[in-house]
C-alpha cells in the first residue's frame, strides 16, 4: 500500500515536471513574445519593437531556454529576484513567477485566492454528492413507476439547460429582482462565518442542484444495476427489510463507480469554477484565471494551468486510495 | 423469536435456536413437528406465476402442486426457464409484487405465504425458510466480510449482540467444515474457493434452523469433486437440522444422489412426479426420458454419442396448445386423435403405481414401445432416439 503510494506520488512527480515544461514552452516560446503584454501595459503605444527588446532583454527572455527553465526551478524551491519591467521584486518559495498588474508574487495572490474556490467547491460538492446520490436511489428503489420517469426526464431537461446561463438566471431573479439572497461574495470565515456563508450559499445551490442532475442519474443507474445482483436476492432471502437491502447491501456496492467520477469532479472545482466564480463575482482561482487571460497575464494563467495539473494528479491517486478502501477486492499494488 | 406459525406438533415446545449445539439428540423427536393436523412441513397448491409483460403474459408457472415432508429432500428437475426457479422464489416470497402474479396457495408449516405483507414475509425469509444460490461468488457481498454477513443473517432473527452473533458465525462456519473458522470469519469472499464459499452459503442459510432449505441449482457452478463434497455436506447437515430441502437442478446425476422425490417440470408445469428411484428407472413422460438419455453414464460405452433433446424450450408468452412438450416430442404421432397436439393431458397415475404420477397421453409407453427398446438393446431412454430415427 505505502509502496504503491510513493510509486504514484512519483510518477505523479514527473507527469507535473513534463506539465511544467510544456506550460514553459507555451508561454515563453508562443507565437507571441511574453514580455509584450507588460510592454505594452506599461508603455502603451510606445511599446515599439526597441522598447520590447529592451524588456525581453531584462526579463531574460533572451537567454538559453533550460537557463530559464532552471532558473523558473530553482525559484519554485528557493524563491529568486525577478526583474519585471522596470521594477525588480522579490518572490519568495515557492516562486511561481509576478503577477503582471498586481507585481506581487503569483504564490501568494494564490494563496488568497484559493480559500474561496475552496470554500465554494466543498459547498457545492457536498450538496451534488448528497442531493445526487439520495434521489438517485429513491429513484432505483422506484424505478419504473411515474415518479422515477419524471424524475429523470426533469434531470435530463435541467443538465440540457447551459450551466452558464442556469448561474446567469440566478443571479438576476434571486438577487436582484427577488431579493432572495444576499449579494454573493467571499468573504474569510476566519472573519465573519456569517457573511462567508451568506456570500456563497447561492452559488452552492446553483452549483449544488445543477451538478446533483448529473449524479441523480449516475447514482440510479448504479444503484438500479446493484439492485439486480445476486447478493441483493440473497440480502432480500436473509428476511432483511427492503430499506436495509437498499441503503446497507445496495449502496455500499453502487457507490463506488460515483465516489470515484466525485473524486476527478472534485478536482475540477479545486482548478476553478470559471462560470461560478466570475457570474457571482467570488475572488477564487476560476475567476482569477479567466480574468489573467483577458489581460494576457501570463504568469498568473500558467501557474492556474500548472495547479489544475497538480489538483487533477493528485485526486486520481487519492481516489485510487479510497477505491481499495471500500472495495476489499481492489489491491494496490 | 416468532415461533406462532407453527401450529401444534409435539416438538414445538422446545427452543429451536438451541438446536444446532446438539442437533444428533433432539433430532428424532422433532422429525415429528410438522405442521398441523398431520399436514406436509411445505404445501403448494394450484400456484400459478404470471408475470405481465410489454410483449404479453409470461407464464412461468402453471398450477403447479407438491407436497415436502419434513426432513425430506426434493428435486426439481427441468430445463432453463421450465418454471423452477420461480416457483421456488415464490415459496420465499421473493418476487416482486408489483410485477408478478401470484395465485394457488403455498403453505410453510400451516402458514400461508401467497398474499401475506412484506412485512411477515421478511419475518419468515431466513427464519422458517431459507435460499442457498448457484453462483457464491456473486451470491456473497463482495465488500462485507463473511462473519459480518452470518453475523446480520443471525441478527434480524435474533435479537442478540454483535459478539454473540459473532460467535454464532464461527460455530456454523466450523458446521460446515470451513478449516481455522475462527481466523476464517473476517475474510472477505474472495479470499475463499468456490467450494468454500458455497459452505459459507450454506452456514449462512442454516444459521437460524430453518425448516425449510430451498437450494437453486448449488453445485451447477462447482467442478465435480466439490460438488460431491457439497452434495455430502447438504445431506449430512440434513439430517442434524432436520429440515426440508428442495433442491433445484438441472442434473439428473445431482438428483439421483440426494432426492426423495423428483419432480419433472416443463414450460411452467409439472410433467412427471415420484418418488426418485421410480423417476429414475421408469420413466414415462418422454421429457424425462430425453433427460436421462442427455446424462452421460460412466459404465456405458466410451463411443456413445449423448441423446439431446431436439428443439427449443417452449415459449412462455404463447404456449403450445396441447401438450407442452408435443412439438419436441417424437411419440406424438403415436397417440391416437392427434391428442397430443390438441389437448392437454391430465395428471394421471403412472403404471408403477404409488405416488408416480405423469403427464402424458401415452398410455404406457414402456409396454407399448417394448419390442423396439428390446431390438435396439438399448436402455429404455434410447427408445427416445429410436422413435426419432424412424420417423
Amino acid at each position: 500500500m505505502l509502496a504503491y503510494i510513493i510509486k504514484r506520488v512519483l510518477s505523479g512527480l514527473v507527469v507535473i515536471i513534463l506539465v511544467s515544461m510544456s506550460i514553459f514552452a507555451l508561454f515563453w516560446f508562443g507565437p507571441r513574445s511574453p514580455a509584450a503584454p507588460l510592454c505594452q501595459q506599461d508603455l502603451n503605444i510606445r511599446c515599439t519593437a526597441a522598447a520590447l527588446q529592451r524588456y525581453e532583454e531584462r526579463m531574460g527572455f533572451n537567454d538559453n531556454a533550460p537557463h530559464q527553465y532552471w532558473l523558473f526551478v530553482k525559484g519554485v524551491f528557493v524563491g529568486r529576484d525577478m526583474k519585471v519591467g522596470a521594477g525588480t521584486y522579490h518572490c519568495g518559495a515557492p516562486c511561481f513567477g509576478i503577477d503582471y498588474r498586481t507585481k506581487k508574487p503569483v504564490g501568494e495572490e494564490f494563496k488568497e485566492k484559493f480559500p474561496a474556490t475552496l470554500s465554494l467547491a466543498i459547498g457545492g460538492a457536498a450538496l451534488y454528492f448528497l442531493i445526487g446520490v439520495t434521489v438517485g436511489t429513491l429513484a432505483a428503489r422506484k424505478r419504473g413507476t411515474m415518479s422515477d420517469r419524471a424524475l429523470v426526464t426533469g434531470t435530463l431537461v435541467m443538465s440540457s439547460i447551459p450551466y452558464y446561463l442556469v448561474c446567469i438566471l440566478a443571479y438576476i431573479y434571486f438577487i436582484i429582482v427577488w431579493n432572495l439572497f444576499p449579494q454573493t461574495g467571499y468573504h474569510k470565515i476566519t472573519e465573519n462565518p456569517w457573511l462567508w456563508f451568506s456570500g456563497l450559499i447561492l452559488p452552492w445551490l446553483v452549483l449544488g442542484l445543477y451538478q446533483s442532475t448529473a449524479y441523480t442519474r449516475f447514482s440510479r443507474g448504479s444503484m438500479v444495476e446493484t439492485l439486480s445482483e445476486d447478493y441483493i436476492r440473497t440480502a432480500r432471502a436473509k428476511g432483511l427489510t427492503a430499506r436495509q437491502v437498499v441503503f446497507k447491501h445496495g449502496l455500499r456496492a453502487s457507490i463506488v463507480p460515483v465516489v470515484t467520477i466525485f473524486g476527478l469532479d472534485f478536482a475540477f472545482l479545486l482548478a476553478g469554477t470559471v462560470f461560478t466564480e466570475k457570474i457571482f463575482q467570488i475572488e477564487g482561482i476560476g475567476k482569477w484565471g479567466l480574468d489573467a487571460t483577458y489581460q494576457r497575464n501570463l504568469p498568473v494563467v500558467s501557474a492556474v494551468v500548472l495547479l489544475g495539473a497538480v489538483v487533477i494528479i493528485a485526486s486520481n491517486i487519492i481516489v485510487d486510495i479510497v477505491y481499495s478502501v471500500i472495495d476489499p477486492r481492489v489491491r494496490l499494488t | 423469536m416468532s415461533q406462532g406459525v407453527v401450529q401444534g406438533g409435539t416438538g414445538q415446545s422446545m427452543d429451536r435456536a438451541d438446536r444446532p449445539a446438539d442437533p444428533g439428540a433432539e433430532s428424532e423427536s422433532l422429525a415429528t413437528a410438522g405442521g398441523s393436523s398431520g399436514e406436509p412441513l411445505l404445501v403448494v397448491d394450484g400456484l400459478t406465476v404470471r408475470f405481465p409483460t410489454h410483449d404479453g403474459l409470461v407464464q412461468a408457472v402453471t398450477d403447479l402442486s407438491y407436497t415436502v415432508e419434513q426432513g425430506k429432500t426434493l428435486g426439481i428437475v427441468g430445463e432453463s426457464g421450465s418454471g423452477k426457479s420461480v416457483s421456488s422464489m415464490a415459496v420465499m416470497g421473493l418476487h416482486d409484487p408489483t410485477s408478478t402474479r401470484l395465485s394457488g396457495s403455498i403453505r410453510l408449516a400451516g402458514q400461508e405465504i401467497v398474499g401475506l405483507s412484506e412485512r411477515r414475509l421478511q419475518k419468515i425469509r431466513g427464519k422458517e425458510a431459507a435460499m442457498i444460490f448457484q453462483d457464491p461468488l456473486s451470491s456473497l457481498h463482495p465488500f462485507f466480510t463473511i462473519g459480518a454477513q452470518l453475523a446480520e443473517a443471525y441478527r434480524v432473527h435474533h435479537d442478540v449482540s454483535k459478539s454473540k452473533a459473532k460467535a454464532k458465525a464461527v460455530e456454523m462456519l466450523d458446521r460446515v467444515g470451513i478449516p481455522q473458522a475462527r481466523n476464517r470469519v473476517d475474510d472477505y469472499p474472495h479470499q475463499f474457493s468456490g467450494g468454500m464459499r458455497q459452505r459459507v452459503m450454506i452456514a449462512m442459510a442454516l444459521i437460524n434452523d430453518p425448516k425449510l432449505l430451498i437450494a437453486d441449482e448449488p453445485t451447477t457452478a462447482l467442478d465435480v469433486t466439490v460438488q460431491a463434497q457439497i452434495l455430502d455436506l447438504l445431506q449430512e447437515l440434513q439430517r442434524d437440522f432436520n429440515s426440508a430441502i428442495v433442491l433445484i437442478t438441472h442434473d439428473l446425476g445431482v438428483v439421483a444422489e440426494v432426492a426423495d422425490d423428483v419432480l419433472v417440470m416443463y414450460g411452467g408445469r409439472m410433467v412427471e412426479y415420484g418418488p426418485c428411484k421410480e423417476i429414475l428407472t421408469h420413466p414415462e413422460m418422454p421429457y424425462t426420458w430425453g433427460l436421462l438419455s442427455s446424462v452421460p453414464d460412466v459404465s456405458s460405452d466410451p463411443d456413445t454419442r449423448l441423446i439431446p433433446i431436439k428443439g427449443n424450450p417452449p415459449s412462455l408468452l404463447n404456449p403450445p396448445t396441447g401438450c407442452p412438450f408435443h412439438p419436441r416430442c417424437a411419440f406424438k404421432d403415436k397417440v391416437p386423435g392427434d391428442l397430443c397436439r390438441t389437448q392437454l393431458p391430465e395428471l394421471t397415475p403412472a403404471s408403477t403405481g404409488g405416488e408416480h404420477v405423469k403427464r402424458c397421453h401415452l398410455a404406457n409407453p414402456d409396454t407399448i414401445y417394448l419390442e423396439e427398446i428390446v431390438a435396439q438393446g438399448a436402455a429404455l431412454p434410447q427408445a427416445v432416439a429410436t422413435a426419432e430415427a424412424n420417423e
